[in-house]
């Protein structure tokens, strides 16, 4: 079972490749919005990355309340 | 006229297959300009009927099929007239749309919406009023409109709940979220799964297959199949427009065409 820090390392993996940011650039406190300058589509488009990746369903309301990787990996992890 | 290039849309008819090409920037949103334009294919659909075996809807934006309805020119129209006006104007918008759709629905042709990224609310409404969606692992589904204060006005329950049957539909409906390609190919709303940016060579695929089959008996297979929901449909426009008079509703679509932040497409 993965620990909550492997969870979030993970996620932070994949927003830097697919956003194409140095993954050095990122830390579980950033606000992901402004962090990787995106807007609501493109957090759908992590969305679907997200789920293909640790094989789950998060509902887009999970979003609700979330800004930082820490929290979003939160919410991912309680599917796992 | 066998092609056509328009403000929202464009078509072209080539080998019994007709292509439809949506391209409404940001994302397809369905306003009065496709409308007329989509009035125009589905009137093309008929006339060249006996030409046409598959039809392929597809959209060549980036962020996906369609985001539905143009909310934007939909709370603008609202603020230029009153109450009762305000009213008979959505009415008038959605009989127009149930015309299109119920076209594309009960053509004689087999319909193919391949889809990708962004398919919510009017647009997933259009894909469902295609025999058979073909969605990229990108593609996700949602009828956002509970946000709003409304239900889907083009169609979408009346035709969800004929495709899957009412467990989906409450859940796609009352909570608001998306689903993504996996799983509506799992509950059976999506038929192939293509790779990102594959689903129109996917859906050309399957065209050249179903072009095979003699399209009278395609035609016959397909009606015999696939009932079009008209009572429901007529009740779903009702209960919108009953719906649309709320003062929620105003406070919803402002809402929304006032946000600058970057959760509009989230609930």
């Amino acid at each position: 079972m993965k620990t909550i820090e492997q969870t979030t390392s993970e996620i932070l993996n994949l927003a830097a490749t697919y956003f194409h940011i140095p993954r050095e650039q990122l830390s579980p406190e950033d606000d992901f919005f402004t962090k990787l300058g995106i807007n609501s589509l493109q957090a759908l488009e992590l969305l679907t990355r997200l789920e293909q990746h640790f094989q789950i369903e998060l509902p887009d309301y999970e979003f609700q309340g979330v800004s930082d990787f820490r929290t979003l990996a939160e919410r991912v992890h309680s599917r796992l | 006229m066998k092609s056509f290039k328009g403000q929202t849309l464009s078509w072209e008819l080539t080998g019994g297959v007709i292509e439809l090409a949506l391209h409404r920037e940001p994302c397809n949103e369905i306003g009065s300009a496709t409308l007329e334009e989509l009035e125009g294919f589905a009137a093309a659909l008929e006339s060249l009927a006996g030409e046409v075996s598959v039809a392929i809807l597809y959209s060549t934006l980036k962020p996906g099929f369609s985001a539905g309805a143009d909310l934007r020119e939909l709370y603008r129209r609202s603020q230029q007239v009153s109450g009762s006006e305000r009213v008979a104007g959505v009415r008038s918008f959605l009989e127009r749309i149930h015309r299109v759709f119920n076209t594309i629905d009960g053509s004689a042709a087999t319909t193919i919406a391949a889809v990708h990224g962004i398919t919510f609310g009017g647009g997933f409404e259009l894909a469902l009023a295609c025999d058979l969606i073909i969605a990229d692992k990108s593609a996700r589904f949602c009828f956002p409109e509970l946000r709003l204060g409304l239900i889907p006005g083009f169609g979408g329950i009346p035709r969800l709940k004929r495709d899957l049957g009412n467990a989906v539909v409450r859940d796609l409906l009352l909570t608001g979220r998306s689903m993504n390609a996996a799983k509506a190919q799992a509950v059976g709303l999506v038929s192939q799964i293509a790779g990102e940016g594959q689903a129109l060579t996917v859906a050309r695929s399957t065209a050249a297959q179903i072009k095979k089959f003699d399209r009278i008996t395609s035609a016959t297979a397909k009606r015999f199949i696939k009932p079009i929901p008209h009572e429901e449909l007529r009740l779903e426009i009702e209960i919108f427009c009953d719906l649309f008079s709320r003062p929620a509703v105003e406070a919803g679509l402002r809402k929304f065409v006032e946000s600058s932040g970057p959760m509009p497409y989230l609930p």
